[in-house]
Parts: C-alpha cells; sequence; structure tokens
C-alpha cells in the first residue's frame, strides 16, 4: 500500500474525532485536516435532550475535550458538497478543494422532516444540534404545550425533560415508544410516560398544523385536535450522504463499508458513525447502521486503524452495540441488537416495578439483552454476547 | 500504567464494566471497582474503557 502523507476527516463530531485521535494512536504522522458543516468544535450529544433541557448543564459543559497535541487542522462551518474520487479530493460548500491520500466520512446524521410539520414555521422545531438545544431549552422554560411528534429516543427524553419542567405534554407517533429496544421496553415506557402525566396518541400522525404565524394546535388523522404552542419533531434521522451522490461510492441508507469499515468501491476510504452501513460479522452478515453514541466511539477507532492497516482479519469491526437512554427517572440500557429478537424472557427484577432485566432472543441465539435501572445485570450477558457468538463467515466481506 | 476513576463524574453506565470485565467491575451494592494497576498486556483495554465512558470520568496515567 502506498504511505498516507496526507488523511482528511469529514465530519467534526464524536466519531470524526474519535477517528482522528485513533489515526495519531496508531502512529499516523501525516497531514491530518478535519472537515465539519458545525460551527462548533466537537461536542457531546446525548446531553442535549436531557439536561441541556432542563438546565442541569451549561452549553460549555457538553464540550468534548480536543488535545492540543493531536495536531489536526480544522475547517468549521463549512460542510463537504462533492467527493471526486479520481481526483481523490473533497469539495465544500465555501469553495474549498481538500485533497487526501486518506479519508474518513463521519457525516453523520440528520433528522427526518415529515410534512406538514415544516421546521422554519415558528413554534415547530427539531432536535440534533447544540443551538437547536439551546433554543428548545429557551422555549421550554416558558412552559408551553408540548406536542413531540415521534417516540425514539428523542422524542421520549425531551418529553421527560418538558414534564419535569412542568409543560402539557403529548405524544403522536406512528410507532410504540422506543422500538429500538424491542416490544418489552416498549410496553413499559408506554406506561412510565402515561404515569408522568404525558398523553400518548400512538398510532396516529399529524395532518395538518393550526396558527399563523406560530402553532395554535395540531390535528391528528383520526380527527383529534391537540392544543399546542411548541412542536418538537423527532422522527428519526437519516444518515448525511447527500455529499456522496454520483461519487461512485455504494450508498444505501449510509455508506456502505466492508466488516472493517472501509467503503466499498474505493481505496483508503473508510465511513464511521451514524452514516456508516457495514456488516458486524458478530451478528450477521447483513450491514447494520447504528446510530448509538458507543458507536460513534467505537467505530471511529476502528476505522482510522483500517484505514492504516487496510481490510483483514485484525481490522475487522465486530463489536457488541450498546445503548442507553436516561428518562422518566430511570435508565434504560442494552446490549446486543434487540431489533434481530423474536422473543425476550424477564430474567431479573419485574416489569411492574419498571427495574427489570430481559434476554433476547432469536430463536435459540441469544441477540440482546436490555434493562431498566439494573446495569450490573447486563454485564454476564455482554461477555456472553462478545464470546458466545461464532462470526458469520471470513473477515471481509 | 494507572487507571484513575473520579467517583464524582462517574454515573454508573457500566460501560468500562462492558468493554473491560477484567479491569472493571460492579460490586453487589452496585457500585463500580476497578484495578487501579493495569496489568502488562491489558493497555489497549484500558484505554478502550477510557474511551467509552459516556461522562470522561476515567483517566490513563502512563
Amino acid at each position: 500500500m502506498t504511505e498516507l502523507r496526507r488523511i482528511l476527516v469529514v465530519g467534526g463530531s464524536l466519531a470524526g474525532l474519535r477517528a482522528a485521535e485513533g489515526l495519531r494512536r496508531e502512529g499516523y504522522e501525516g497531514e491530518l485536516s478535519i472537515l465539519s458543516g458545525e460551527r462548533q468544535m466537537p461536542y457531546d450529544r446525548p446531553p442535549l435532550s436531557k439536561e441541556v433541557l432542563t438546565g442541569e448543564m451549561e452549553a460549555d459543559a457538553v464540550r468534548l475535550v480536543v488535545a492540543e497535541d493531536l495536531g489536526a487542522e480544522w475547517i468549521l462551518d463549512d460542510p463537504a458538497v462533492e467527493l471526486d474520487l479520481g481526483r481523490r479530493v473533497v469539495r465544500s460548500r465555501g469553495g474549498r478543494d481538500l485533497r487526501f491520500d486518506g479519508l474518513v466520512i463521519a457525516t453523520g446524521s440528520t433528522p427526518r422532516r415529515l410534512r406538514p410539520l415544516d421546521v422554519a414555521r415558528p413554534g415547530i422545531c427539531e432536535l440534533r444540534t447544540l443551538d437547536d438545544a439551546l433554543e428548545l431549552r429557551q422555549a421550554l422554560a416558558a412552559r408551553p404545550r408540548v406536542v413531540i411528534v415521534g417516540c425514539g429516543f428523542i422524542g421520549v427524553e425531551v418529553a421527560s425533560a418538558a414534564r419535569a419542567l412542568g409543560s402539557e405534554v403529548s405524544i403522536v407517533s406512528i410507532d410504540p415508544p422506543l422500538i429500538v429496544g424491542g416490544a418489552l421496553v416498549s410496553g413499559v415506557c408506554a406506561q412510565m410516560l402515561a404515569d408522568s402525566g404525558a398523553r400518548l396518541a400512538l398510532g396516529r400522525q399529524v395532518v395538518a398544523v393550526e396558527g399563523e404565524p406560530g402553532v395554535e394546535a395540531v390535528v391528528l388523522d383520526d380527527g383529534t385536535r391537540l392544543e399546542a404552542d411548541l412542536v418538537v419533531v423527532a422522527v428519526g434521522a437519516r444518515p448525511v450522504t447527500d455529499w456522496l451522490e454520483g461519487s461512485g461510492l455504494v450508498v444505501e441508507d449510509g455508506v456502505v463499508c466492508d466488516a472493517c469499515c472501509a467503503a466499498l468501491g474505493a481505496e483508503r476510504i473508510v465511513a464511521a458513525g451514524d452514516v456508516s452501513r457495514w456488516p458486524n460479522l458478530l451478528f450477521d452478515a447483513t450491514p447494520m447502521r447504528i446510530e448509538h453514541w458507543t458507536n460513534a466511539v467505537e467505530q471511529g477507532m476502528a476505522a482510522a486503524r483500517t484505514l492504516l492497516r487496510g481490510s483483514d482479519a485484525q481490522t475487522a469491526y465486530a463489536p457488541v452495540p450498546s445503548f442507553w437512554s436516561d428518562h422518566l427517572g430511570t435508565r434504560l440500557q442494552t446490549v446486543g441488537v434487540p431489533r434481530l429478537a423474536d422473543r425476550s424472557v424477564v430474567v431479573e427484577g419485574s416489569l411492574a416495578e419498571r427495574r427489570f432485566v430481559a434476554a433476547a432472543y432469536q430463536g435459540d441465539q441469544l441477540v440482546a439483552a436490555v434493562t431498566y435501572g439494573m446495569a450490573r445485570a447486563l454485564v454476564p450477558y455482554r461477555i456472553k454476547l462478545a464470546d458466545g457468538r461464532v462470526p458469520a463467515s471470513g473477515a471481509t466481506a | 500504567m494507572r487507571l484513575v476513576v473520579d467517583r464524582d463524574v462517574c454515573d454508573l453506565h457500566g460501560q468500562c464494566v462492558f468493554t473491560a470485565p477484567a479491569l472493571f467491575r460492579f460490586d453487589e451494592a452496585g457500585q463500580l471497582e476497578f484495578t487501579a494497576e493495569v496489568p502488562v498486556g491489558a493497555e489497549a483495554n484500558a484505554s478502550a474503557a477510557v474511551s467509552v465512558c459516556p461522562t470522561g470520568a476515567i483517566t490513563l496515567l502512563e
């Protein structure tokens, strides 16, 4: 392999930062640039839908530490708009042409939009960036009547914060809460939301927004009219790959990679974090995309290794995914991939007490374990998932 | 190498226990225990535990 003299990381959030750190830790001494669409240096997103909203954490406290000796050039507020694989150049919106020998794609994801909910309209917002969070915090301080559309992590956490701050909260969602955690989690979470005083309109969607220029109410598909001052749209995220269209990379709901996070159809290009889709051979050969914090950390480091050493059995990335969510006074944690499961068994605690551990199986195979409030009991399952599974086939796809 | 955990910052997520169970564990009361002196050969594992801590509570000293 040719020597790498110039590496470009596109994306200045958690995965990009951990990849840059990983490159240095692995001994890369060449030029390193990080191109970011964010106005800010990297910050941590999990608190944005929790402590930042409730005021327990200030904006400064969410900044990620960037070591002074990282030796990287940071280019902020200038998103990538095009990848030219032939010339090995990334073009930015500001007109920069950034040449690279090696490229890390870590552009993350962006909130999905859903008609008729126009986030440009006053009174309708979404939550992805620090600026979004500070704006939402300010809005919540006036104790508005809030309608949250969507019931994933962001929807549930915003509902929790808004209830804690004294707002009336309604949740409108096609899906039950936190489906990523599986049916048991979903049922318990729905009950906790109801107990908190939030109103749930599940299986419903918004068909109209009333009020001009702000928001007075939303109308649901069953005709229900919910009065509201603030609508938070939290209907999931999509990977940021617009800039890769027509580049020659394989893009299918994310940048499709081999088992080592190297992008298919290219040399010395890797992808990490929300934007990466790769086969996690600890589970199966179907490429997965994971939008969790821990994956951004681990995959950032793994992608750095692959970029420097190439794809082989030693650089395969086969993690046990995990996530957490703090809401309604408790903590949900998962190891493994709950969505692969066809059945779950409570092995400790009880659903009624909202404190339990459940093991999730696909056939006879353990694929995940989930808990509300009992992190300690997940440990043996994490170990079993990491050790007890045989990779489906060879290391490289 | 030596591990240090800031107990005021640790929020008992347990990510370090998941990632490096040979170095970190929960005690019976659910509190974090860890092996401060990193055994030879476990340095990469210790470093991974530092990276996956959601609250940045763990430091690895040379």
